[in-house]
């Protein structure tokens, strides 16, 4: 699989049930390993679904995903694509399963058949990695928003993925834990895929970009974004 | 909304394998829940209240504490009002037109007797387990693992779904709804509940693609290491042992 991608998308096509047109529309990309990829878009644009069809959690109607250059139709084909490839959620509370951190971090590490005290490390790895030493025990409901944040996270990278989908990361995260995001990012190995409205940590963390224009995938140039990040100082509002 | 003001302690109890006090907690009421004469759940009552000390509840968390009893024989009470006067037996009293017979006394000091000693138990011997751990625990003696689930998720999503229903009912507050006895309140009421199950749902679906995402494959690995010591077995002796006294005492009718 010397220089096949990581993960690839060929002619996707992506219709709701009942939907007049179809979301995605014949949506081709490559992301190869180490690669950082931004996405951008406005809302229901597709750029969510685009990352369920991707983890094969939204059957594609058409076209095929592929991993490391073998596609992926069935659930354990799936299943072997998400050993490698982390996603996570845009709200955090829809990703924490248990009632404690550790319990949590190491649900991943469990399920791809780690013993309890290797996966318990794992885990702990993992919440030092984003910075979260000494949570182990606390309960999860109890923590704040960008806590519960960097603990999905840790919950993912405990899985140690080659590539990362991130679906809007820094969505109501505070500067603080949006800083020590960039940060963590800056320090992994994998591919990481983002999609955010966020210009600055988009091009931050990002070397690609891309947009979603009428279901088709479209590759915007990086010195146009940099231009448009820096013409508006406050990325939160609309333009 | 699930605080659990006794789960922290130092107690042996507290320190002690839940697998040890779930058994022994499910056996005694069990044997309790059948007990046909006052005798053996008196005795239970007891050991219950001789527990809760021992776990140090009535020190540490004594409001919380009577507040639980207090709710479960609130029910009770409702007993009280009707079992005396409906079962049939010889008269006890008469109360204006209604009769209250031996028979019925009998059993509503039963029901009390029986329902305040599995409660006693359940406090000293559950509640001073965390619910992580009652349900590892639960894993371990081989509950069925969707029950399992049930329980646990049960106790992480609880808090979630109330905090929607809260935010909710402030943003119906905030655009001037106050709760009245009429037509326009049921049917606010109906829709902000209907949206609280319909979040729910979309929560449940979700879960379970987080669940997938991490390559959950049906089955439940866990963290805990449970070790069952002296501690524990002398508990569990004792705890059988109780058993075995109650058992008599119900089948000789006492």
């Amino acid at each position: 699989m010397s220089d096949a991608p990581l993960l690839a998308l060929r002619h996707i096509r992506y219709a709701y049930p009942l939907a007049q047109r179809p979301v995605l529309d014949g949506v081709d990309f490559a992301l190869a390993p180490g690669e950082r990829v931004g996405l951008f878009g406005p809302n229901g644009c597709g750029k969510t679904t685009l990352l369920s069809v991707m983890m094969g959690l939204l059957p594609a109607t058409g076209g095929e995903v592929l991993f490391q250059g073998r596609p992926a139709h069935t659930e354990a084909e799936f299943f072997a694509l998400r050993r490698g490839v982390g996603f996570l959620l845009q709200h955090a509370d829809d990703q924490i399963l248990f009632p404690t951190v550790l319990d949590d971090v190491a649900f991943g590490p469990l399920n791809l058949g780690l013993k309890p005290a290797e996966a318990a490390c794992e885990a702990r790895e993992a919440l030092a990695f984003v910075g979260l030493q000494g949570f182990e025990d606390r309960l999860t409901h109890r923590l704040s928003g960008g806590e519960k944040k960097l603990v999905t996270l840790a919950g993912v990278l405990a899985m140690h993925p080659k590539a990362l989908l991130l679906d809007e990361p820094t969505a109501s995260l505070d500067p603080d834990t949006r800083h020590r995001l960039v940060h963590i990012l800056e320090h992994l190995d994998a591919a990481v895929l983002t999609v955010s409205h966020d210009w600055d940590f988009l091009n931050l963390v990002s070397n690609d970009f891309y947009t979603i224009e009428g279901g088709k995938l479209v590759r915007e140039a990086a010195a146009e974004l940099h231009w448009h990040a820096h013409a508006h100082p406050h990325p939160e509002q609309p333009h | 909304m699930i605080d659990e003001p006794f789960a922290s302690g130092s107690s042996f109890l507290h320190r002690a394998d839940p697998r040890a006090k779930l058994t022994a907690a499910a056996a005694l009421s069990c044997i309790l829940a059948v007990s046909p004469s006052p005798a053996a759940p008196a005795l239970a009552l007891l050991a219950g209240l001789v527990c809760l000390a021992w776990a140090g509840l009535p020190k540490h968390s004594g409001r919380a504490l009577w507040r639980r009893l207090l709710a479960v024989n609130g029910f009770v009470a409702f007993l009280w009002v009707f079992l005396p006067f409906s079962t049939p037996g010889e008269t006890a009293a008469i109360l204006g037109p209604f009769t209250a017979t031996r028979q019925g006394l009998a059993l509503a000091v039963l029901v009390t007797l029986k329902t305040n000693a599995i409660m006693c138990l359940f406090l000293a011997l559950i509640a001073t387990s965390d619910a992580a751990s009652l349900g590892q625990a639960m894993h371990r003696l081989r509950v069925a693992p969707k029950l399992v689930f049930l329980f646990l998720f049960t106790y992480r999503f609880i808090h979630v779904i109330g905090d929607e229903q809260r935010r909710l009912f402030i943003a119906a507050k905030l655009r001037g709804f106050t709760p009245r006895t009429s037509l326009h309140t049921y049917k606010t009421l109906a829709s902000l509940l209907a949206m609280v199950l319909v979040g729910a749902m979309r929560r449940a679906d979700m879960t379970r693609q987080a669940m997938l995402l991490r390559c959950f494959h049906g089955s439940f690995g866990t963290l805990r290491s449970f070790r069952l010591g002296r501690g524990e077995y002398a508990f569990l002796t004792a705890a059988a042992f109780f058993a075995i006294c109650l058992s008599a005492l119900e089948v000789l009718h006492v």
